[in-house]
């Protein structure tokens, strides 16, 4: 005897005009009267804000032409940044030598991308970002063979980038040294610790720059000369440092006290225990916040406008009153505010890998 | 006030810890380079170019001042200075010598520690009219409607200015700067007003720059001059007579492409004595006696730096009005060169 099993017909396919895109607009979108209403008026309202803008940046710009083509357009005018281009990559760098900020660049984007994507262990990695701000610095500075080019003359992305990269590879281990020190058992270490931490987070970054620049040569003694860039660069890192001391130390006091224990019942030392299991676990707990300042110390550097270094938005700026192109400082903005934001996107979205990276290892 | 009275003695102090070092003009010898104060950037007086060299007026005398110590155009470091720090910049010893827009003010000159040179270029209030109203004198503008911007000493000057005329002058006021152009621009007044040098700068944004007129007339005093540490004197002479000798130049009609001509055939006794034929007017303040022949030959005299950076061949295209020589109707006046 056979069992009949029961065979279910097809399915039939929904009937016209319930399925796909249509049903979907209809059913979000045109459910009633009210719902109609609002959407023809949220669709006007949207037209009325992106049609100019859209005129704006694309249908009434100007890409190719001079001040006189975009002075009689209407819309933005993109040739006058596209004229000034190496002026905001590299400030006043010298023209005929601007190969080496370039190869500088690339190096840059190649040991980020190394980063990014994980290709070495990260052992190698300190070793790669140490070797890259070195020769940077060799490619950008000059000596040793190559023509020397006094800090004066750097500028624009590339003394943004410059400032940014060196900032954030020294403050975040000088922020972890902080951090441990304030935590330290000798009431010395732990004191300084502190007194640095909370006097430099009890001082505003512009007042750090300017004291720094005005302040720091008169206390150095007469044959010491600091160029502006490096002064300002201890600032930032000193100041970043401050922060990130604290946002490890968040990371540090989440530990449970058995890890300590347990470390030091395996009979590791104190640098064993924080090295090998305080610290990764505490890295990875407070990564989401140090990305952050990283981010704000990225953007913080457009402060050394107020000592007179020209960075890429001050460039940005100054290039807008070239006489020959007088009245396009929007699209200088736009333009910097669109570099920038790739930029930290960027260190975003690779905090964001980090994470998840993270949270994989952990569970 | 307090703070304001701590704030000034404290910069008399970095002052006075800087000026105990040698003169300014050892300072710079020994350092082989001067460092020049200049803007962040304003039109024709001081920004950088495509390929991030400063240029402009104030640029100018920054070269010029080098050239004299150095005879190198090339020996200035240019420190671009926030409008807030041109005067801490300079007591304080970050720049030798500010050559930034700065308006001479009797404040500025006795209480901030600061001494003007003299004047490279005399601005001031003044209006932008369309060409098509036939106006060239300011007093024509009875009732005008004029754009300004609000509760600025630029809206008093024209206040007083209309009171003093007896102008009926209807001010139309915008609270900012680029507000108060684009209404100009969009014919909602006759006249805008604000300084000269603004003006000009704006003019070039418009759709056609020659329907513009700027009047020559101007209300108001904007004096702008150079400024070095108040106490060296020695420094200050030095800039002042750079200037000096850029001014006398252009009276004496010593050109870049002539000075070496002028210097080998002139019977000019003053030309001789500015291009250090005869005399020792370079040593009298610390320089060569070819120190002028040096500025001029690489960097022309007072009217060749005016025209390069603010003059006809520029998109500003500014008058000389009150920055010509009084022979041409200016103000523009060096004391004598001997």
């Amino acid at each position: 005897m056979t069992l009949s099993v029961f065979q279910p017909a097809p399915d039939l396919p929904p009937p016209p005009g319930q399925t796909g895109l249509w049903r979907f607009v209809r059913e979000h979108f045109f459910k009633d009267a009210t719902s109609s209403v609002l959407t023809v008026l949220g669709l006007l309202f949207i037209y009325s804000i992106a049609e100019p803008l859209f005129s704006w940046f694309f249908l009434d710009a100007v890409f190719v032409g001079d001040a006189k083509t975009c002075n009689q357009a209407d819309g933005a005018c993109w040739a006058f940044v596209g004229s000034q281009v190496k002026l905001f990559l590299f400030g006043p760098f010298p023209r005929d030598i601007l190969w080496r900020p370039s190869l500088a660049g690339g190096l840059l984007a190649a040991v980020f991308a190394v980063t990014a994507l994980r290709l070495v262990s990260v052992r190698y990695m300190v070793l790669l970002w140490c070797a890259l701000v070195l020769v940077s610095y060799w490619l950008i500075g000059g000596g040793y063979g190559l023509q020397p080019v006094p800090s004066t003359k750097w500028g624009g992305l590339m003394l943004t980038l410059l400032l940014a990269v060196v900032g954030i590879l020294f403050s975040v281990p000088i922020g972890i040294m902080l951090a441990l020190g304030r935590r330290s058992k000798f009431g010395t270490i732990s004191f300084l610790s502190t007194a640095i931490i909370e006097g430099t987070r009890g001082i505003p970054l512009i007042t750090i720059i300017f004291m720094a620049t005005i302040l720091l040569p008169l206390f150095l003694s007469d044959g010491v000369q600091l160029g502006t860039v490096f002064r300002v660069q201890i600032g930032i890192i000193l100041f970043s440092s401050a922060y990130i001391a604290e946002v490890v130390r968040g990371g540090l006091q989440s530990i449970n006290r058995g890890q300590h224990e347990a470390a030091n019942a395996l009979g590791l030392s104190y640098w064993q225990t924080t090295g090998l299991v305080i610290l990764p676990q505490a890295l990875a707990k407070v990564l989401s916040p140090l990305i952050g300042r990283c981010i704000a110390l990225l953007k913080d550097t457009t402060l050394v406008i107020v000592i007179g270094l020209l960075d890429f938005l001050g460039i940005a700026k100054a290039a807008a009153q070239n006489p020959e192109w007088l009245g396009f400082e929007a699209e200088a903005l736009v333009f910097t505010a669109a570099v920038f934001w790739v930029m930290c996107f960027g260190l975003s979205r690779y905090g964001r890998s980090l994470e998840k990276t993270g949270a994989e290892k952990n569970h | 006030m307090k703070f304001k009275n701590l704030f000034m003695a404290g910069t008399f102090l970095a002052a006075s810890v800087a000026s105990s070092f040698a003169g300014t003009l050892e300072d710079v010898k020994a350092r082989g380079i001067l460092n020049c104060g200049v803007s962040e950037g304003v039109p024709g007086f001081s920004n950088p170019d495509a390929s991030g060299n400063w240029a402009g007026l104030d640029s100018d005398i920054c070269r010029a001042v080098a050239t004299a110590i150095f005879n190198d155009a090339n020996k200035v470091n240019f420190v671009p200075l926030a409008s807030k720090q041109k005067i801490l910049a300079v007591v304080t010893g970050q720049v030798d010598l500010t050559s930034r827009t700065t308006t001479w003010t009797m404040k500025r000159d006795t209480k901030e520690g600061v001494d003007f040179t003299t004047i490279v270029f005399y601005d001031g209030q003044s209006f932008m009219v369309r060409k098509s109203t036939g106006i060239a004198d300011a007093k024509q503008l009875n009732g005008a409607s004029i754009c300004v911007t609000a509760g600025t000493t630029t809206e008093l000057n024209l206040t007083d200015f209309a009171a003093s005329n007896n102008l009926k002058i209807e001010a139309v006021v915008f609270e900012g700067k680029k507000e108060a152009v684009n209404a100009y621009k969009a014919g909602r007044c006759d006249a805008l007003t604000t300084d000269t040098s603004q003006l000009t700068a704006f003019r070039t944004t418009m759709k056609d720059p020659a329907e513009h007129v700027i009047l020559t007339k101007l209300i108001s005093k904007e004096p702008l001059s150079p400024l070095v540490r108040h106490g060296d004197n020695k420094w200050k002479d030095l800039v002042t007579w750079v200037i000096n000798g850029l001014i006398t130049a252009e009276e004496l009609g010593v050109t870049q492409a002539n000075a070496v001509d002028m210097l080998k055939s002139s019977k000019n006794p003053t030309v001789q004595r500015l291009l250090g034929g005869s005399g020792d007017f370079g040593p009298y303040i610390g320089l060569e006696k070819d120190w002028m022949f040096n500025v001029i030959s690489k960097l022309g005299n007072y009217s060749e730096i005016y025209e390069r950076n603010l003059g006809k061949s520029t998109p500003l295209k500014m008058e000389r009005g009150a920055n010509a020589l009084p022979r041409d109707g200016g103000l523009l006046y060096a004391p004598a060169f001997r």
